[in-house]
């Protein structure tokens, strides 16, 4: 990849180089299927006491968790893919984004099927971006890192909730505003930090500019989020 | 020359390729008829500089001309229409901002390899501007009216997303099917492929994402003089990509198929501008009653407003 940037200095090249190489083990077997006692003869886990498979299973969840808030290059994150973690974000920021059903539908927040189909479909649809532009990412990798990275965005989400409950004059909009910004760059940095490295060297920019477009979308609902009167 | 059978073709290009690795700069022909071989060879040597091995299976996308000869199916099939680097949207856009006399679009930027990456990209991003921008200066233009309460309006993505995508989509399918109907009709030269006219619509688009952004700033003569200039950029990317194939035609159909496309654009901008964009006057009316001179309307506004 380095003879390719020397001679052609793509454009963004810079993206490749944002964190610091580290192999970092991550708990998980590929080989079970997350969430149900696998039959498999080499692993079995049939016999083992319930508290066991869902502690495994969370304690994947919550390294994962610790992945995103220290992005690293860690192809084990990717390798050791789930669904668990995007599946709770989503579910907990629709939660909490929901607009109050007092309120008229036409003026209010998005509802929670809107936010649901955004992130889901936002997410289908930056990963077959990038796989179309020629990414080796598979597309549950994809679908993962996208999901986990939104975790910056929901602590946001919390954040203002209870700044909103002290006010919403403009001091409350302030602070918000700079949580918001800093949580949607966080999510951008941490998910390219993760996917940038499958994609061909030309194209990074491509791949980056639509996961950046998604986080915006989704700071922006967060921002702003007004209750009801 | 030209008689050579399809497998032929495939192994004259192997042995290209690895000479074309060797010596990136040399200079290919392919044994395709169309007009436009040598830029579309030229442009294939460029689109073949990448290390991108995947992309490259399909090796459909090196022959001249054909880009589909895998099924709509396959995945390959959708991948030839993103096969665009950063600086090949980066140009394309520029073109759409930039339109000169006599650079058609299609023939001048495009080079037969049009991508659907910049027309989808353009349009989810200019549904979004639209209707964060509209948002916010429905927000500005109604701040100093203590009966506001500020709304998200989240219904303006779905109707954003909807005109947008069908604007972007369904006039492209009209203006393809009828310059193709009217070709066949005429035996004129060769028109414009379906992708391609979707393609300089979708970048055609573009001028409208600063635009919008710009239509937050609460002066009605900005908005407008706005509308004006994005409005000429843009359809003179439009009128120079179709003129050149419609001249040919009578005169009556040349112009009306012109000056249709011109006004179907027109009505995107201004429809966007007074459904996303309320301005000051229209807000306080809803919200302030007027004082009138007869006693029987002041009751009439005093019921109206809350």
């Amino acid at each position: 990849m380095a003879e390719v940037d020397d001679s052609r200095k793509p454009m963004f090249a810079g993206l490749s180089d944002v964190s610091i190489s580290a192999d970092i083990p991550v708990e998980g077997e590929i080989n079970v299927p997350v969430g149900t006692p696998s039959q498999d003869d080499e692993y079995s886990t049939l016999d083992e006491p319930v508290k066991d498979t869902i502690l495994r299973d969370l304690t994947a969840v919550g390294k994962k968790f610790v992945h995103v808030m220290y992005p690293k290059k860690s192809s084990a994150l990717l390798r050791d893919w789930d669904l668990w973690g995007p599946l709770l974000l989503c579910v907990t920021l629709a939660l909490m984004l929901q607009g109050n059903s007092v309120d008229s539908k036409e003026e209010g927040g998005p509802q929670f099927a809107e936010v649901f189909v955004i992130i889901w479909f936002g997410s289908v649809i930056i990963t077959l971006n990038s796989k179309l532009l020629g990414g080796t990412i598979s597309f549950f990798q994809s679908l993962c890192v996208l999901g986990y990275c939104i975790m910056p965005l929901t602590v946001a989400m919390v954040v203002c909730r209870l700044v909103l409950l002290g006010g919403s004059g403009t001091v409350s909009f302030i602070i918000r505003l700079v949580v918001v910004t800093a949580s949607f760059s966080w999510s951008t940095f941490a998910s390219t930090a993760f996917l940038v490295d499958s994609q061909p060297p030309n194209r990074k920019a491509l791949v980056v500019y639509p996961v950046f477009l998604f986080y915006f979308v989704i700071g922006w609902m967060v921002l702003t989020f007004s209750p009801s009167a | 020359m030209m008689a050579s059978p399809d497998d032929l073709k495939f192994q004259e290009f192997e042995e290209a390729t690895d000479l074309l690795s060797a010596d990136p700069g040399a200079t290919t022909l392919s044994m395709s008829g169309s007009s436009s071989t040598a830029q579309g060879a030229s442009g294939e040597i460029k689109l073949d500089m990448s290390d991108n091995e995947e992309g490259r299976e399909e090796s459909s996308e090196l022959l001249g001309g054909e880009k589909q000869t895998s099924g709509f199916w396959t995945f390959e099939y959708y991948q030839s229409f993103f096969d665009v680097d950063t600086m090949q949207v980066l140009d394309r856009v520029k073109g759409s901002v930039m339109p000169l006399p006599g650079r058609n679009f299609i023939k001048h930027t495009l080079r037969s390899s049009p991508d659907l990456y910049g027309p989808f990209w353009i349009c989810v991003t200019l549904v979004f501007s639209v209707a964060i921008s509209g948002n916010l200066s429905t927000f500005l233009s109604s701040m100093g009216d203590p009966h506001y309460h500020y709304r998200p309006q989240f219904h303006r993505v779905t109707i954003a997303a909807v005109v947008i995508f069908l604007y972007a989509w369904l006039v492209p399918l009209a203006v393809w099917g009828f310059l193709t109907w009217r070709q066949r009709e005429e035996r004129q030269q060769k028109g414009y492929s379906f992708l391609e006219t979707v393609c300089v619509y979708g970048y055609s688009l573009f001028i409208y994402i600063p635009t919008s952004v710009l239509w937050i700033l609460p002066f009605e003569w900005l908005q407008w003089l706005l509308i004006v200039v994005a409005m000429v950029i843009s359809g003179s990317v439009l009128v120079l990509t179709f003129w050149p194939v419609v001249r040919d035609d009578t005169k009556l159909t040349a112009f009306s198929t012109v000056a249709t496309i011109l006004v179907l654009h027109a009505l995107l901008a201004i429809g966007c501008k007074m459904y996303f964009f309320q301005t000051a006057t229209f807000t306080v009316t809803k919200t302030v009653p007027i004082p009138t001179h007869s006693p029987n309307h002041t009751a009439v506004m005093g019921t109206k407003s809350y």
